[in-house]
């Protein structure tokens, strides 16, 4: 099963060693790998529906209980088949679809790495596993939404499909966490057993939170929808294959994965009813206001996902049924949809529905394609669809006191529906054929065989719902284990159900009549656009940046001086708080040694030296009074006991003056450029730190000191490296490697200091 | 003498980080030597002071008898003080290339990579 499922990433990695030599067998090869997967899933189909879910574990990083472990159960079969079957479709069509394409080669890369992921994603058993493969279908779908690179609004479309679903993404990883940390295990099915733990923990509401807004991003959730509609500017077979069958519905798969451990209370049903319904009936309504094919596609796509939410909330048996089988319906119906958009497109140049009609003469598989969803979407009878539309009417009418609400609800929102697939599945076929489309002509079998043969499972499947029993009864189970059997059927006998559906039909082809789809409709929805939350996103992004630009060019604002203001006023008012905070400082006189009339001197020198060396405005008394504090340092040292200190500063002493002296008029002058005011503020402000470090300096003096590397040294200087000096030992033998380094930087500082002498490289020069 | 010299790292420290603080690149060199040797200095304190007993063993004995000065923080210090010059000296040439060049040592005008001719 791992290989499965990394195969893809695998062929990914493999493209750009491919590209050089085999650049045209890519699309060849490539769709057999969805295929083979299919297969392999099939093989595992009769065990997975006899409710015997199989388990797979390897070790990732067993010491954080992240594992790869990888459960079939219905509910992932039912996901898996669709990305691998759909995606087998997809993988053909696109190698034809985008033939002419330069970089064919990567986007089969892109897309094999994206369909790992989302297989990767349906099996994970793992909380962190899952999230990892979460984020890998937002990563690779970025790449997808961006393929055309060259085309601004693509990338930005992009770029907001990654900030949206990405952001998610983040907080799902939180919401994860929490859960494991609950529940006290990462596994999903163990996590089941403990599921009233965590419906009870105070949590509880933090963690769905989180959780829902993971699922929400992903899954095009008012608020959240409007990267989908962006997403579009992808080629058609990503569309089809992301943003309508599978990767999309990776929220509600979530969802419906942790209906067992988190679903059944108030705030999470109703939460969802709300989200799911405000975005079905938004997105419905929004899709009639489009006039491109994939416009309205990508709003009915937001609008169904609505459904799924909703149905999820109501939450009752026959609503995971429905949500179930609407997962199965609207994937073959939407998958075909939008499979025939983009022939439409690739035939004609054109996707707006307004100037397109009676392609029916030309393609005549296409338009059948097209009528079969269309009536699928619909729900009309002898249909998927229409099966899916009974049991979800059912399970909203049985719904406690709300039932009117929510079953009126959502028969509007089919109604739009309704209107939305007829647009787009039946009326560029019939009418008229306008005479620009007229050369339209047939495409090749690899485009229209794959949405014929989706629409073709619409039909089977409606006529013979029997066949789905076995396997949706297993999906039915992984959401709520406990469930009744299921019978599947046409026929559901004289109810109320059958008449909203006849409803729902009526309406639908009325609306259908009455209402065509026009620019002028789209206009009226403009004076609202302020108010969208597409507005909003982009207004907070752009102030974001210009956030970020203001604070980034206040700390790093190009002037040395106020790097070094900053971090002083920091290392100042932090260490200056600790100080205030609770240490006292109190002198213990006896450590303190006398001061003779010659120290005295060496004193009064130096601090009249850097005063002198601070005031003054010739270059010749700076040097001299560095000299002059040099020379003091070392009489220190000479003083208390460092004849090796002494002689080096003197010898480096001598050297820095000399080296002064030798540039010296070459220097800039010693000029002053600061105001008074300046000036001020920075005394100020190095005198505190002056103090600080003083205070610092008489603490760390109080403190005891430990000596024991010092007496390490101190005895083992003769009897290990044979030395009296015990300074120059620690330098040439117990730390001798340091020593060799540093005479190495020494090296490197005295090149740079020979080659800035000598070389001639000035650029001003040369002109 | 502990206080003076106290008195005497926090004002080279001051002076140090004044000199710092210029827009000149003449007193920002002054202001890291004088930093330098308020650090060295500081080490040096805090190693305590001993009068006349350098880490050095007599020419008698193989291990010390008597008290001796901490010879860890003078390796430090005298590390500090060979380093110190290889940056002082690589920044002294280094202005006096740029001076030479850009003609001028105002770190105001240098607070950009674009060439501005």
């Amino acid at each position: 099963m791992i290989f499965a499922v990394i195969s893809g990433f695998i062929l990914a990695a493999l493209v750009p060693l491919f590209s050089s030599f085999a650049r045209n067998l890519i699309p060849k090869i490539y769709p057999f790998l969805p295929l083979g997967i299919f297969i392999y899933l099939g093989t595992c189909f009769s065990q997975v529906t006899q409710n015997a879910p199989m388990h797979w574990s390897y070790n990732w990083v067993p010491s954080f209980g992240v594992n790869l472990d990888f459960r079939l159960d219905g509910l992932a079969l039912l996901f898996g088949m669709l990305i691998t079957g759909i995606g087998t479709l997809v993988f053909f069509y696109s190698s034809y679809y985008l033939k002419e394409d330069k970089y064919l080669d990567r986007f089969y890369g892109y897309l094999s790495m994206f369909m790992a992921a989302m297989l990767g994603l349906v099996l994970s058993d793992n909380l962190i596993s899952l999230f990892v493969f979460w984020e890998l279908t937002s990563i690779s779908s970025f790449f997808l939404i961006g393929y055309k690179n060259d085309d601004p609004s693509s990338r930005k479309s992009a770029l907001m499909a990654l900030g949206i679903t990405g952001f998610g993404g983040l907080v799902l990883l939180a919401g994860l966490i929490w859960i494991g940390f609950v529940g006290g295990s990462y596994s999903i099915i163990e996590l089941v057993n403990s599921s009233e733990l965590i419906k009870s923990h105070e949590a509880y509401p933090w963690i769905i939170g989180l959780l829902f807004i993971g699922a929400f991003t992903k899954s095009a959730q008012f608020p959240f929808h409007f990267w989908l509609p962006g997403a579009m500017k992808a080629p058609t077979p990503v569309s089809t294959y992301l943003h309508s069958a599978t990767m999309v519905k990776a929220g509600i798969y979530l969802l419906a994965r942790f209906t067992p451990v988190l679903g059944g209370t108030d705030s999470w049903n109703w939460t969802l009813i709300l989200v799911g319904g405000i975005t079905m009936l938004y997105a419905a309504a929004h899709s009639l206001f489009r006039t491109d094919l994939k416009s309205i596609l990508a709003y009915s796509t937001i609008s169904a996902l609505g459904i799924l939410v909703f149905l999820l909330g109501v939450g009752t048996e026959d609503a995971l049924l429905a949500a179930g089988i609407f997962i199965l319906t609207h994937a073959l119906y939407k998958a075909t949809l939008f499979l025939i958009t983009g022939i439409i497109d690739h035939e004609t140049g054109t996707r707006e529905v307004t100037s397109l009609g009676g392609l029916q003469k030309v393609m005549k598989p296409v338009a059948l394609a097209g009528y079969l969803a269309a009536l699928s979407s619909a729900g009309v009878p002898l249909f998927l669809g229409f099966i899916s539309k009974e049991i979800m009417y059912e399970s909203t009418f049985h719904f406690s006191n709300w039932a009117i609400i929510l079953t009126a609800s959502i028969v509007l929102t089919k109604v739009f529906l309704f209107v939305a697939g007829f647009w787009v599945g039946i009326k560029p076929f019939t009418g008229n054929l306008p005479q620009e489309h007229a050369k339209a002509k047939m495409p090749s079998p690899l485009l229209w065989i794959p949405p014929v043969f989706l629409a073709g499972l619409c039909v089977l499947f409606g006529v013979f719902p029997g066949i789905l029993d076995a396997f949706m009864q297993t999906v039915f189970n992984s959401m709520s284990p406990e469930g009744e059997v299921i019978h599947l059927a046409l026929w559901h006998g004289l109810n109320w159900v059958l008449v909203l559906s006849l409803l729902t039909l009526g309406l639908g082809f009325a609306l259908y009549k009455f209402l065509k789809p026009s620019q002028s409709l789209k206009g009226k929805l403009a004076p609202f656009d302020k108010f969208a939350p597409i507005e909003l996103m982009e207004r907070i992004g752009i102030t974001f940046q210009s956030f970020a630009g203001s604070w980034t060019g206040f700390f790093q604002n190009g002037y040395l001086r106020n790097y070094v203001i900053s971090i002083l006023i920091f290392l100042t008012v932090l260490a200056g708080y600790r100080l205030y905070d609770g240490v006292d400082i109190h002198l213990d006189w006896s450590q303190i040694s006398d001061i003779t009339p010659s120290e005295f001197l060496v004193v009064v020198l130096m601090v009249t030296s850097i005063f002198f060396a601070l005031i003054t405005k010739t270059r010749t008394g700076v040097i001299v009074a560095l000299g002059i504090i040099g020379l003091a340092n070392c009489l220190f040292f000479l003083y208390y006991s460092a004849p090796d200190l002494a002689m080096t500063q003197f010898s480096i002493d001598t050297l820095t003056v000399l080296l002064f002296m030798l540039v010296l008029f070459q220097l800039p002058k010693n000029r002053s450029f600061s105001t008074r005011k300046l000036r001020v503020r920075d005394g100020a402000l190095s005198l505190m730190f002056g103090v600080l470090i003083s205070i610092l300096a008489l603490e760390v003096f109080e403190a005891p000191s430990y000596t024991e590397v010092s007496e390490y040294y101190a005895e083992n200087a003769y009897l290990l490296a044979k030395g009296k000096n015990v300074v120059n030992v620690i330098l040439v033998d117990f730390r001798g490697i340091d020593t060799l380094v540093e005479t190495v930087v020494l090296v490197i500082a005295a090149m740079g200091v020979f080659s800035l002498l000598k070389l001639n490289l000035n650029p001003f020069n040369k002109e | 003498m502990e206080l003076l010299l106290i008195f005497i790292i926090g004002l080279l420290h001051a002076a140090g980080i004044y000199m710092l603080l210029r827009r000149s690149m003449f007193k920002m060199i002054i202001g890291l030597i004088l930093l330098g040797n308020g650090v060295n200095l500081l080490i040096f304190l805090l190693g305590r002071l001993v009068k006349g007993k350098p880490p050095v063993i007599d020419e008698a004995s193989k291990v010390f008898t008597e008290i001796y000065a901490d010879p860890v923080p003078q390796a430090l210090i005298l590390t500090a003080i060979v380093i110190g010059f290889g940056l002082q000296s690589f920044a002294i040439i280094l202005i006096k290339r740029v001076y030479k060049v850009l003609e001028t040592d105002d770190l105001d005008d240098l607070n950009s990579t674009d060439e501005e001719i």
